[in-house]
C-alpha cells in the first residue's frame, strides 16, 4: 500500500456520490425501454374515438360499434323502457351504480347522458363474453321485465341499463364507456364531454 | 505506440474523402426549427406532390403535432380528404395505372431527405431544363432522363439549357427566381422533417445525455484517482 | 440473512467465485489504454441483447412488413428511435471495440504462449459476431440490406459443383426472399446471441485461468518462493492464485479496474452518445442512404459495398481477379490471424522489446487493414485494384514475415517487472 493514509471519508463520499450519480443514470435509461411499452402511435390511432350516427336507430333497436377492439352496444331506449329501469331495483346487485362502471357523468338512474341512448360495452363482466340483446322477450329469463341483455356462455343477466340482476355469476354492471354527444345527432365513443 | 496513432492518424482523410456524393449540389439551407416554413412546405406538398408521391410512413395527426397545428384545425384545413387524423398521408392512385403512366411507380417521399439529401432534393426542384425528346418535354440536370414531368413549371417557369450545361431562363413562372427558391426551400425542409420527424428532439436529449455523462464522468474520475492512490 | 448467504454458498460458491473472478483476481497494474476495450466489448455486447429483444418486440420478420415496421418503431413507437439507434451505433461500436481489442492483443503479444486458446475464442467471438453482423444488416430490408446481402451469397456460388445449389439452399428460395429474411431473423435473434455469450463466458474464464497478460509481457505470477517477500504484492488475492504463485505488480481487479473501467465506459458512453444523438448515420457508414428505401430485387444501389467492419476482407475478396480464389483468399485472411499464435515462434511478447523489424511489420499492418477498410468501402476503379494488391500483400506479408524473423528475433531484454 501506499504511504499516504487512506481518507476514509473522501473515499465514502465519492463512492455514494458515484453511485448515486450512476444509479440515475440507469433510472434514465430504464424510460425509453419502459416507455416503449406504452400503445404506440398506430395503436391510438386504431383506438381513437368512434362516431356513430344514432338519428337511424329506431326506438327499442340496438346497434354495435367497435371502439378499441371491443363491441359497443348503443341502444335507442323506447319511454316505456326508460320509465320502467327504476322498478325492479330489489332484483339487482348495484341498482345506484355505486360501483364505478361508469363515469361521473353518467352515474344515474339511466347510467347514461341521455335517459334515451344506452352506450354500454357489450363485455360480461364475469368472464368477458357478449351478452345477447333480448327485445321483448326478456321475460323467459326475468319475469315481468320484457328487455334486457342474456349472456350465452355462463347466464348473466343484466337490464336495460346494463345492471347486473342478483343470482347471476357476473359481479359487476355492465361498462359505459367514456362518450359524448357532439350533435344530437352523433355520439362519439371514447371522449367525454366537453372534452375535445 | 505514438507511430501507431499517428499512422491511424494518417488514414483518417481518405475515410472523409471516401463518403458522400461527387454531384454538384446546392445548399438547402433549410431550418427545421422554423415551423412557419415547414406549414408552407406541407400545405405546398399537399397541393403540388401528394397527388402521385405519397408519405405511406407519416401520420396527419403527427405531422399537425409537430407542426403545431391542431387535429380540428388539421382536419379542416388540411385534410379535405375526409379522412381520419391517425391516418397515414396517402393517395389513391392505383400503383399500376402510376407506373404505365410515367414509366414507374413514383416513389414513396417519406423518407426521401435521408435516401438521398436535403440538398439534393432542393436542388433536384430547381433543375429541370427543356428537352422535347423527353415524354413530357423537361429533364433534369441532377436526375438525368427523369420520369416525372415539371408539376412546378407555372411557377418556376420554363428553363433551357445551354451547351455548357447552364440553366437559363426562357419564360418566366408566377414567381420571381427568390420566391421560387424559398418556395422549393420549405417543400425540402418539410421532406427532412417526414424523413425522421424526431431529428429535433433527438439533438435535444442528446444535450442533456452527454451533460449527465460529463458529470457522471467528474465523479466516477475523482473516485477512480482516490483509490489509485493506494497503487502509485 | 448471513445464515441464508452460508447457505447458499455451501451449495453454489457464489462469493467465492466472485473472489476469484472479480474482487480478488490479480490484474497486472500496469494495463493501459489499450487495456479498456475488452470491457467495452462487453457493455456493447449487453446493449445490444437488451435493445435487440426491445426491437424484436415490434419488427415484424417478413419481405412485405420488415421494412414498414422498421419505420413503426422509429415513428409510431415511443422511444423506438432510441432503441433503434443504440442498436445500429451499437453494431458499429462494437467492431471498433472489437477490432481495437483485437489489435491490442497483437502489438502487445497476447496471443502467444499459454494464451493461445483465449485468442482462438476471441477469434471464434469475432467469428461469429461477423455472422451476426451480416444476418442483421439484412433485417432492416433496405436496398442495401438486400444486395448486401446478395453479393454476399453469391460467394459460396464459385464453390466448385454444388456452389449454386448452396446458395440457393442458403437463401431458400431462387432470390433473397421473405424465406431468407425469417432464417436470418431467427439465426440473429435466438441462435447466433446464445453461441456468442456462450464463447464470451469461454473467452473469460479462459483469460482468468492464464492471467492477463500487460504492456511489458512479463509475467506477474512467479513460482512460488522465488520472490522476495518485500516485492510480493501487498494486496490479498484469492487463494487459487497464491498457493501456486507469488504474485508481484499485481493489484485486486476490484476496486482498482471497476473503478478504472468506470471512467473508460463513461468516455466511450459520451462517444457513443455523441454519434448516436447527432450522427447516426455515421457519416453513411453506419446507416448507409440506400437502406433508406425498401428492398427492391429490379433495383440495384448505384455502388454496393458492405458495410464498413466487412470492408478489409471484401476488398481482399474484390481485388483478386478469380472468384474463387478470391473467396478463398478472403477466408484464409481470417484464418491467418486464428494461426497467429503459431506465426510467431519468438517468446518475448510486448513490442516494446521486441525488433526494429517487428514493429516495422506491425506498422505497415496496421497500415495495410485500415487500407484495406477503407477500400472496402469504395467504388472499384483501377487505382483502388493496385492500392487494394498491394494492401492484400502487405496483410499476408506480415504473418509470412513475422514466421521467418521470429525464429531467432534480435530482442531487447525484458524487465523482471513491470515498468510504469
Amino acid at each position: 500500500m501506499s504511504n499516504v493514509p487512506v481518507n476514509n471519508g473522501r473515499r465514502r463520499f465519492l463512492t455514494a456520490a458515484t453511485s448515486v450519480v450512476g444509479g440515475a443514470g440507469v433510472v434514465g435509461l430504464a424510460v425509453p425501454f419502459i416507455g416503449s411499452w406504452n400503445p404506440s402511435a398506430r395503436a391510438k390511432a386504431a383506438g381513437a374515438p368512434v362516431e356513430v350516427n344514432v338519428s337511424k336507430i329506431e326506438p327499442g333497436q340496438l346497434i354495435r360499434a367497435e371502439w378499441r377492439g371491443k363491441p359497443v352496444y348503443v341502444v335507442r331506449r323506447t319511454d316505456d323502457i326508460v320509465n320502467n329501469l327504476s322498478k325492479h331495483d330489489d332484483q339487482l346487485r348495484d341498482p345506484k351504480s355505486e360501483e364505478a362502471q361508469q363515469p361521473e357523468y353518467a352515474t344515474n338512474t339511466y347510467r347514461s347522458i341521455k335517459p334515451e341512448f344506452l352506450v354500454a360495452l357489450g363485455v360480461c363482466t364475469h368472464l368477458g363474453c357478449a351478452p345477447t340483446h333480448h327485445k321483448g322477450d326478456f321475460e323467459q329469463h326475468v319475469s315481468g321485465i320484457k328487455d334486457g341483455f342474456f349472456c350465452p356462455c355462463h347466464g348473466s343477466k343484466f337490464d336495460m341499463a346494463g345492471r347486473v340482476f342478483q343470482g347471476v355469476p357476473a359481479p359487476l354492471n355492465l361498462v359505459v364507456p367514456e362518450h359524448s354527444f357532439p350533435t344530437d345527432d352523433t355520439l362519439l365513443i371514447g371522449v367525454a364531454p366537453g372534452e375535445a | 505506440m505514438k507511430k501507431f496513432i499517428l499512422a491511424l492518424l494518417a488514414v483518417f482523410p481518405m475515410l472523409a474523402g471516401a463518403a458522400g456524393p461527387s454531384l454538384d449540389l446546392d445548399k438547402a439551407g433549410n431550418d427545421l426549427s422554423d415551423k412557419e416554413s415547414l406549414k408552407r412546405g406541407f400545405e405546398s406538398y399537399l397541393n403540388y406532390c401528394l397527388g402521385c408521391h405519397q408519405l405511406q410512413y407519416q401520420r396527419y395527426n403527427r405531422t399537425f403535432a409537430d407542426l403545431g397545428i391542431s387535429d380540428e384545425e388539421g382536419l379542416e384545413k388540411w385534410m379535405p380528404t375526409g379522412e381520419k387524423v391517425g391516418d397515414h398521408i396517402t393517395n389513391t392512385m392505383p400503383a399500376k395505372d402510376a407506373a404505365a403512366w410515367f414509366g414507374s411507380t413514383p416513389p414513396d417521399l417519406t423518407l426521401e431527405a435521408r435516401f438521398r439529401s436535403p440538398d439534393y432534393i432542393y436542388t433536384y426542384l430547381r433543375s429541370f431544363y427543356v428537352d422535347e425528346k423527353r415524354p413530357f418535354g423537361v429533364n433534369n440536370k441532377v436526375f438525368k432522363d427523369v420520369g416525372m414531368p415539371h408539376v412546378l413549371q407555372d411557377l418556376q417557369g420554363v428553363r433551357t439549357m445551354d451547351e455548357h450545361g447552364e440553366l437559363s431562363e426562357a419564360t418566366g413562372g408566377t414567381m420571381t427566381a427568390e420566391e421560387y427558391d424559398a418556395f422549393v426551400r420549405d417543400l425540402t425542409n418539410f421532406l427532412e422533417y417526414t424523413a425522421e420527424p424526431n431529428k429535433l428532439e433527438r439533438q435535444n436529449m442528446g444535450y442533456w445525455v452527454i451533460g449527465f455523462l460529463f458529470i457522471f464522468l467528474i465523479f466516477a474520475y475523482l473516485l477512480k484517482k482516490e483509490y489509485w492512490r493506494d497503487v502509485h | 440473512m448471513n445464515s441464508f448467504m452460508a447457505w447458499i454458498e455451501q451449495r453454489l460458491p457464489f462469493m467465492d467465485a466472485m473472489n476469484k473472478h472479480a474482487l480478488q483476481y490479480p490484474a497486472p497494474k500496469n494495463f493501459n489504454f489499450w487495456y479498456v476495450f475488452g470491457i467495452l466489448a462487453s457493455v456493447v455486447l449487453v446493449n445490444q441483447i437488451v435493445t435487440g429483444i426491445w426491437l424484436t418486440m415490434n419488427y415484424e420478420p417478413s419481405g412485405d412488413g420488415a421494412f414498414a415496421s422498421v419505420e413503426y418503431i422509429m415513428r409510431d413507437v415511443d422511444y423506438g428511435w432510441l432503441l433503434r439507434y443504440m442498436h445500429s451505433t451499437g453494431a458499429s461500436a462494437f467492431f471498433i471495440v472489437v477490432y481495437l481489442h483485437m489489435f491490442r492483443g497483437v502489438i502487445y503479444g497476447s496471443y502467444q504462449k499459454p494464451r493461445e486458446l483465449l485468442w482462438i475464442f476471441g477469434m471464434l467471438i469475432y467469428l461469429v459476431l461477423m455472422a451476426e453482423a451480416f444476418m442483421g444488416y439484412l433485417l432492416p430490408w433496405g436496398n442495401m440490406s438486400y444486395w448486401g446481402a446478395q453479393v454476399i451469397i453469391s460467394l459460396f456460388g464459385a464453390i466448385p459443383v454444388i456452389g449454386e445449389e448452396l446458395t440457393i439452399w442458403i437463401k431458400g428460395d431462387y432470390v433473397i426472399s421473405g424465406a431468407t429474411l425469417n432464417r436470418f431473423f431467427a439465426l440473429h435473434v435466438v441462435a447466433l446471441p446464445l453461441v456468442l455469450v456462450v464463447l464470451v463466458f469461454l473467452h473469460i474464464l479462459a483469460l482468468h485461468e492464464v492471467g492477463s497478460n500487460n504492456p511489458d509481457g512479463t509475467n506477474i505470477k512467479k513460482p512460488k518462493g522465488s520472490v522476495k517477500p518485500e516485492d510480493l504484492s501487498k494486496f490479498e488475492f484469492h487463494e487459487q492464485y497464491t498457493k501456486k504463485y507469488d504474485i508481484v505488480d499485481a493489484i485486486p481487479f476490484h476496486p482498482y479496474y471497476t473503478v478504472k473501467d468506470l471512467v473508460a465506459v463513461v468516455i466511450f458512453l459520451i462517444l457513443f452518445s455523441w454519434v448516436m444523438f447527432f450522427a447516426p448515420e455515421g457519416g453513411g457508414y453506419f446507416l448507409e442512404a440506400p437502406n433508406f428505401t425498401p428492398a427492391n430485387g429490379l433495383k440495384t444501389p448505384e455502388h454496393i459495398a458492405p458495410v464498413w467492419y466487412f470492408g478489409p476482407f471484401y476488398t481482399v475478396l474484390r481485388v483478386i481477379p478469380e472468384k474463387l480464389i478470391g473467396m478463398v483468399a478472403m477466408f484464409a485472411a481470417i484464418g491467418m490471424l486464428f494461426a497467429l499464435p503459431w506465426f510467431d515462434r519468438g517468446i518475448v511478447r510486448s513490442f516494446r522489446y521486441r525488433s526494429k523489424i517487428h514493429l516495422f511489420n506491425l506498422t505497415q499492418f496496421a497500415i495495410c487493414f485500415i487500407a484495406l477498410g477503407v477500400l472496402g468501402t469504395m467504388p472499384a476503379s483501377d487505382l483502388a485494384n493496385l492500392a487494394g494488391r498491394i494492401a492484400t500483400f502487405g496483410y499476408f506479408g506480415f504473418f509470412v514475415a513475422l514466421w521467418i524473423y521470429s525464429k531467432d528475433e534480435k530482442t531487447k531484454p525484458v524487465p523482471e517487472r513491470v515498468t510504469g
